[in-house]
């Protein structure tokens, strides 16, 4: 599959994704089946694929404790440990989870790597990338801060820290240049970090040669159902205004469940709506599950502790290898002959059979 | 044996793709002459049962695989997910990110792009989701799927034996996605369906039987040491009497065999046996093994039951002789094993004692469960508590630079022990760019039993960016030694250093150790063990 037929597939996809709610609601009017019934279906798709899948992997044994250590073991009391890098207890790794969730530690330690000649003679250098890394972190924290922002349509009363949220997300006062003052609403800053960072997460799967290479229609289509889920809620803020409070009554049905399906709301929520329970439904049988897999990545959530705390293998089985018996045996006169000391005298094997 | 391209050809690498090219799925691998090892002898696999023995050429179109072959390898898959959490979870979360790509010492190396970790791994990921996941079931390639075809199995085997087990990806992947597990697991699938390379099949054989990968029976084993011992006394003046199998021993002492058979791995032989001389009056009462003399697991490089087995022999030898624990010499997946696996497959070892310097008095807390210690943490604490009297201006001719092992950095985190015994017995110590040392520390391109000669290319590429780097500090403040703990480093080096460095030496620690160590009743030194003048006994050398 190469790079432009999976753009192809993947794009068609998101399309086919945008079309059925348009259709369906816009030119068939199945509100209740968009607003209420696939809902349902993709919420409880995503909760118990989510459970389905973390149970499944549970049910896998960890028979090793292979933590990658990334820092200096503990030793002795004058050699400094990194408790961090390389846990020696629950305490660190805990430490070590919260960064890698929440600051992305390892990705932070990327690097790109710089090949070139001189002469003839290879010259390998390591330089600067953190832009991955920068694109992830703000594409992960501002789809948290919408989700959060979101909950001014999810609860009645809203909460207070919706409010602080948006003042904070919606600072820098822009307008949606350049109507500015022209009775559209401000520009949450997360809106545009998130389509920006999604962007760039997309293209530099086209134009990065590596990334080209391994990337698959798997990769590209979540990118652009996110991209299309962003499209459509901007669309929706500054442009296709819908009424707020009936998308709220709808909403707040569903969560609920005494759903209700108020009229009069633009086809353009139908469509933010399909494409988020599309993303949800999704989400489970992809590899968007590495929101949950960090979590129990056993290079990462396992304490370097093997030489002093015993880890159990459940399935730990006897295996026959061989033993010294058998190497004697075989070598016996060998070794009288070398001066190795043996077990059994030259004289006793003779009697062996006797005995036993 | 291919011929392996000059140094200057083999610089000639793109790691670039094209813009339009044809998914890798639709392609097949070339197996290359230089990059693959010799399949696996029949009398090697027979030696251990392993299954489907026979005489088999990888560059064949017919690898004789068993009638059956697809079944098996899709059954072996699923026990395997169904007993290891890391795979399943290696299999499912990758989100393809590419962070590894570029991290790998043979994607560096070679440019070939199924060598970027993340790609070795999609070769049994995209088997994984054809057989395992809705996407994969129901949309084929455009789910990522790929059919378990021969081409597919013939090219898992190819890259599974082109990585290293070496770790560095898992260093930088979000997930901690570990590829040498991937590819611990890919092999063991290889070898259910009889694709195993001789490489590994013969060392395996080798240990199982007599001790040692090389097969060197007990008399000739004892006799390489005796000429170590001779070897000795003409440099020092001092006749070092180790001794063997001994029981009522305190201490049994494994180290690879390589340490014992080649150089310069041999000097570092000589640096244990003179430390351990000196160390006799002070209470040291160790012994070696001839049935369990390889410290070193190339049952590792083929199954974790093939690695249990070949390691059971540590704890029942030292049952047999009643030692109190072990200490294991210098290498690098050895440790792995011995720090991640032992316990857990052979353990607990209750007839065994917390270790314990019986020189120092100091416990080893953190062996008190595997009741093993690294002969450099044994080394390190004897330095801190000054009771080796050291004459670091004897390797003042050397200006040394240390490589971590990949397994002894990120499979265990024995950083600064090493350190710390290399500043003390030397004067010159350099380190290399932190990109590619400690946690970060790059593949001597060999390791996981890819030391076979047949795949010169593939260790020459995959050693570059380790050799690069030495190049750096060589030319940089003219650094001429190659300090490393690991005997397959000790082995491979002096042939990559050839190759892209000249002009470099590689050591072990305790080589370095036994010519700084000041020995009771020596003569005076004028040449270290490998016959070389010391600093300034150039002169006497001529007379």
């Amino acid at each position: 599959m190469n790079f432009v037929l999976s753009l192809v597939f993947s794009s068609l996809a998101v399309l086919v994704v945008v079309l059925i709610p348009w259709i369906g609601v816009g030119a068939l009017g199945l509100k209740t089946l968009f607003g209420v019934v696939i809902p349902y279906a993709a919420l409880a798709t995503f909760i118990v694929g989510i459970i389905v899948r973390v149970l499944d992997w549970g049910r896998s044994p960890v028979p090793y404790r292979i933590p990658t250590t990334a820092g200096q073991q503990w030793s002795f009391p004058w050699i400094k440990s990194n408790p961090i890098d390389n846990p020696k207890g629950k305490g660190g790794v805990v430490v070590r989870m919260l960064f890698e969730v929440l600051t992305f530690r390892s990705l932070f330690r990327n690097t790109r790597l710089e090949y070139s000649k001189v002469d003839g003679v290879p010259r390998i250098n390591y330089e600067w990338e953190k832009w991955l890394w920068l694109a992830a972190i703000l594409f992960h924290y501002s789809f948290l801060v919408i989700f959060l922002r979101h909950f001014r349509f999810f609860m009645e009363p809203v909460p207070g820290f919706v409010f602080l949220l948006e003042s904070l997300d919606g600072f820098m006062q822009m307008g949606a240049a350049p109507f500015n003052g022209f009775g559209l609403p401000g520009v949450y800053l997360t809106d545009m970090l998130l389509m920006a960072a999604v962007t760039w997460l997309l293209l530099r799967r086209i134009l990065y040669s590596q990334i080209r290479y391994l990337s698959l229609p798997a990769d590209y289509f979540p990118l652009m159902l996110i991209l299309s889920l962003g499209f459509s809620g901007m669309l929706m803020r500054y442009l296709f205004r819908v009424d707020i409070t009936k998308v709220k009554e709808l909403v707040i049905g569903i969560f609920k469940f005494s759903p209700v399906v108020p009229d009069g709301i633009g086809v353009i929520f139908y469509i933010h709506f399909f494409i988020l329970c599309v993303l949800i439904a999704y989400f489970p049988f992809s590899k968007l599950m590495h929101l949950a897999g960090i979590f129990l990545s056993p290079t990462r959530n396992m304490s370097n502790n093997n030489r002093f705390v015993r880890h159990v293998n459940p399935w730990n089985y006897p295996v026959k290898f061989h033993t010294y018996a058998e190497y004697e045996d075989e070598f016996r006169d060998a070794m009288i002959e070398a001066g190795l000391p043996v077990d059994k005298g030259a004289d006793d094997t003779a009697e062996e059979g006797e005995k036993e | 044996m291919a011929d392996t391209p000059k140094a200057t050809e083999a610089a000639k690498i793109d790691h670039y793709r094209p813009l339009f090219e044809q998914g890798w799925m639709n392609k097949k691998a070339e197996i290359n002459p230089g990059i693959y090892c010799y399949g696996a002898k029949p009398k090697n696999t027979n030696a251990v049962g392993m299954p489907f023995p026979k005489d088999w050429n990888p560059t064949d179109e017919d690898w004789q695989l068993p009638e059956n072959w697809k079944s098996i390898f899709k059954e072996g898959l699923k026990d395997r997910l169904d007993k290891f959490r890391s795979l399943k979870l290696f299999m499912d979360i990758c989100v393809r990110c590419g962070a590894c790509a570029d991290k790998c010492h043979f994607f560096i190396g070679s440019g070939d792009p199924k060598n970027m970790p993340v790609m070795r791994a999609e070769l049994l990921r995209s088997i994984y989701r054809k057989e395992h996941t809705t996407g994969g079931k129901l949309l084929g390639k455009f789910g990522g799927g790929r059919e378990l075809t021969e081409d597919a199995l013939k090219e898992m085997w190819y890259y599974f034996y082109q990585c290293s087990e070496c770790r560095r990806c898992s260093l930088f992947c979000p997930y901690g996605i570990d590829t040498a597990e991937v590819t611990i697991l890919g092999r063991e699938l290889t070898n259910l369906v009889g694709l195993n390379i001789d490489w590994i099949a013969g060392p395996v054989a080798n240990c199982n039987r007599t001790g040692n990968h090389l097969g060197i029976q007990p008399h000739a084993f004892v006799d390489m040491i005796d000429f170590f011992v001779d070897e000795i006394e003409d440099v020092t003046g001092v006749r070092v009497e180790p001794d063997f199998n001994r029981k009522g021993a305190e201490i049994l002492f494994l180290t690879p065999s390589g340490d014992v058979f080649a150089d310069p791995g041999t000097y570092t032989a000589m640096g244990y046996l003179m430390l351990f001389h000196y160390l006799k009056d002070l209470g040291l009462d160790i012994t070696w093994s001839t049935y369990a003399s390889e410290g070193g697991n190339f049952g590792f490089f083929t199954s974790h039951e093939m690695a249990k087995r070949l390691n059971a022999k540590m704890y029942h030898e030292a049952k047999r002789l009643g030692v109190k624990y072990i200490i294991g010499g210098e290498c690098g997946h050895m440790w792995r094993v011995l720090n991640q696996y032992m316990d857990t497959w052979n353990g607990p070892p209750d007839f065994l004692e917390v270790p314990k310097s019986p020189i120092t008095g100091t416990v080893f807390e953190n062996a008190k469960t595997t009741k093993m210690i690294h002969l450099v943490e044994f080394t390190a604490d004897l330095i801190k508590h000054n009771k080796l009297k050291l004459d670091p201006s004897r390797n003042d001719n050397l200006k040394v630079t240390f490589h971590d092992s990949c397994n002894t950095a990120r499979g265990m985190g024995f950083l600064e022990e090493p350190r710390y015994v290399l500043n003390s017995v030397c004067n010159n110590f350099y380190e290399m760019p932190p990109e590619t040392i400690r946690e970060q520390t790059f593949c001597c391109g060999s390791g996981s039993g890819l030391n076979a000669g047949e795949d010169m290319e593939l260790r020459m590429r995959g050693g570059l960016p380790r050799a690069n780097a030495v190049k750096y500090v060589h030319e940089k403040y003219g650094v001429n030694m190659l300090a490393c703990i690991c005997a397959i480093d000790r082995a491979v080096f002096p042939t990559l250093m050839d190759y892209w460095v000249p002009g470099m030496d590689v050591t072990g620690l305790h080589e370095m150790v036994a010519n700084a160590l000041i020995l009771d009743g020596e003569k005076e030194r004028t040449t270290d063990l490998r016959g070389e003048p010391l600093p300034g006994m150039e002169e006497e050398e001529d007379v």
